[in-house]
């Protein structure tokens, strides 16, 4: 039978660590909605997703308080809109006419963010593709809780180079038609290489034409617990160190594995998967920075970060493994810089760059993440930032991202804010060299060789 | 049998016991297990309680609790046991 004290320890981890359900994601495949009428593609949109989420925000509010376990976001994700408007959208003002459907039923449905105004494009973009990356700045502009992600490469097909130099201009133009709000836009828009399909955290997330017809996936989250728990066994070997982390994790995956079995059979649609995410947030103390220090730095950024940052990364993997048997979406550590204050301090302190951050995404789950940078930042050095991401990722056969933002009127040294769990961040520094002639350089980087592997 | 664990934290006083376990007893929840510890003049109570007799949703039978908790300045939890059980045993 439980006991007092494993009860006591979960509570405490609810309720001062921050242990939470970070969200609930529904995906629901839009393939069937597609047709060669806007309007009617709307409508078919529109009526489906009122359908099979018509529950979701008041199942995971009553699971919650049920289990005792905040349920923090409910979220939904849909196919790829490029494919979905494929056929009836002519202009980019077409797709955009898709986000407005998508952000109204969100309203409707109270969901805080639907994911998947998105478009593969590892290869090569179709038409539809392009005219769908063109609308994202006056889409993001326009509406409040779409995200948006555009895959431009992977280990099996190589990067598409072409996207790439024009997701360059389509986050500044994103920062520009979002200026009033500190270039808002560019946080609900995200770069990645080698995306997976059942990812239910944002922005990336989206529902990949692999997947049923609708899943539920689960975030779970809880860097305050696992630097709680290191606090106890400061200075111990790495053995205990690997262990506890490992431990922690495996506990934390079990109540998302609760929660999205339960979500799952309340809402009657198929369970997916369950992403083990240390996700921090501002909030004090859910910091993956500060888990980090707990290891042994003095800040994110010292020598010794890929390290502990690897080793980290890799124990939540492996806990969590353990106690799911369907672990997924991107599972890992992530260190978004303004959405963790421990990062934001080491920023403000010198001791965090982009170019430490991006050795640091070679190890952790996704990539460059919530990053400020100065405005006056070129389209081209963008897409050199975005090219070295998807460089690492489609090597090392990992998910990585880019989610920057140039934020218009600020330079290095200022202070952004973008409130609410996107948090605040200093804006950092570029390296002010050109890549402006390699960027412009049409056509694609072949798919890395699968031998030889040094 | 469908098993809830009921946690009051606070400082001691009289009656925390016998105004939790009367709510209960109205819900038709019976108490299976009664466990406590006090940690620096703060009581840490724990009940394992049968509540599938009870008519009331469990959202509500929560609910209550954690007002009556109030009341009497604890801060009383009602949780389904499946969390606990999940995250402490394999």
């Amino acid at each position: 039978m439980i006991n007092i004290s494993e009860v006591l320890e979960t509570n405490r981890w609810i309720l001062a660590e921050n242990l939470d359900v970070r969200t609930i994601t529904m995906g629901v495949s839009l393939l069937d909605c597609a047709s060669s009428d806007l309007t009617e593609t709307c409508k078919k949109i529109e009526e489906k997703l009122l359908r099979l989420a018509k529950d979701l925000v008041k199942t995971g509010d009553d699971i919650g308080r049920e289990f005792g376990v905040p349920v923090i976001n409910k979220r939904l994700s849909v196919t790829p809109i490029a494919i979905v408007g494929s056929a009836c959208c002519k202009k980019p003002r077409d797709f955009v006419k898709i986000a407005k459907t998508l952000d109204k039923v969100a309203s409707k449905l109270k969901v805080n963010f639907i994911g998947g105004y998105s478009a593969i494009v590892s290869k090569g973009m179709t038409k539809a593709d392009e005219l769908l990356i063109r609308s994202i700045p006056e889409a993001l502009a326009v509406t409040s809780r779409i995200c948006s992600s555009v895959n431009v490469g992977s280990t099996k097909t190589g990067i598409d180079m072409d996207a790439i130099r024009l997701m360059g201009e389509i986050v500044k133009e994103t920062a520009k038609k979002t200026a009033s709000q500190d270039s808002l836009g560019c946080a609900k828009l995200v770069v990645l290489c080698n995306a997976p399909d059942d990812n239910p955290f944002m922005a990336g997330a989206f529902h990949g034409v692999s997947e049923a017809d609708a899943v539920i996936n689960v975030g779970v989250s809880g860097p305050g617990v696992v630097n709680h728990v290191l606090k106890e066994i400061r200075g111990e070997s790495f053995e205990v160190l690997c262990e506890t982390i490992k431990r922690t994790a495996f506990k934390i995956t079990r109540i998302g594995q609760l929660v999205a079995q339960e979500a799952a059979k309340r809402l009657g649609v198929p369970f997916g998967i369950i992403d083990l995410s240390l996700a921090p947030t501002p909030a004090i103390g859910d910091s993956v920075a500060d888990i980090l220090r707990e290891i042994g730095l003095e800040h994110p950024g010292a020598p010794g970060t890929t390290a502990a940052l690897a080793l980290l990364n890799d124990q939540v993997k492996k806990g969590g493994v353990m106690a799911s048997s369907y672990v997924g979406g991107l599972s890992g550590a992530f260190i978004p810089v303004s959405e963790d204050q421990g990062m934001i301090d080491a920023v403000n302190a010198g001791a965090l760059t982009i170019e430490k951050l991006e050795a640091m995404t070679c190890v952790c789950s996704v990539g460059l993440d919530m990053i400020a940078i100065p405005g006056d930042t070129t389209a081209s050095t963008i897409s050199g930032i975005i090219a070295d991401e998807a460089a690492i990722g489609m090597v090392n056969q990992k998910t990585t991202a880019v989610r920057i933002i140039p934020v218009v009127g600020k330079k290095e040294g200022d202070s952004v804010e973008f409130g609410g769990l996107l948090g605040h961040a200093p804006v950092m520094g570029v390296s002010r060299f050109s890549c402006e002639k390699m960027i412009s350089r049409s056509g694609r980087i072949p798919a890395p060789i699968h031998s030889f592997k040094n | 049998m469908k098993k809830a664990i009921i946690t009051v934290v606070g400082k001691d006083s009289v009656g925390i016991l016998a105004k939790t376990c009367t709510y209960l007893a109205s819900e038709k929840i019976n108490i299976l297990d009664i466990s406590q510890t006090v940690v620096q003049d703060y009581f840490n109570m724990m009940m394992i309680a049968d509540y599938s007799k009870s008519k009331t949703p469990f959202v509500e039978i929560a609910s209550c609790l954690t007002k009556l908790g109030s009341n009497m300045g604890m801060e009383i939890r009602c949780q389904k046991s499946e969390i606990f059980e999940k995250m402490h045993r394999v």
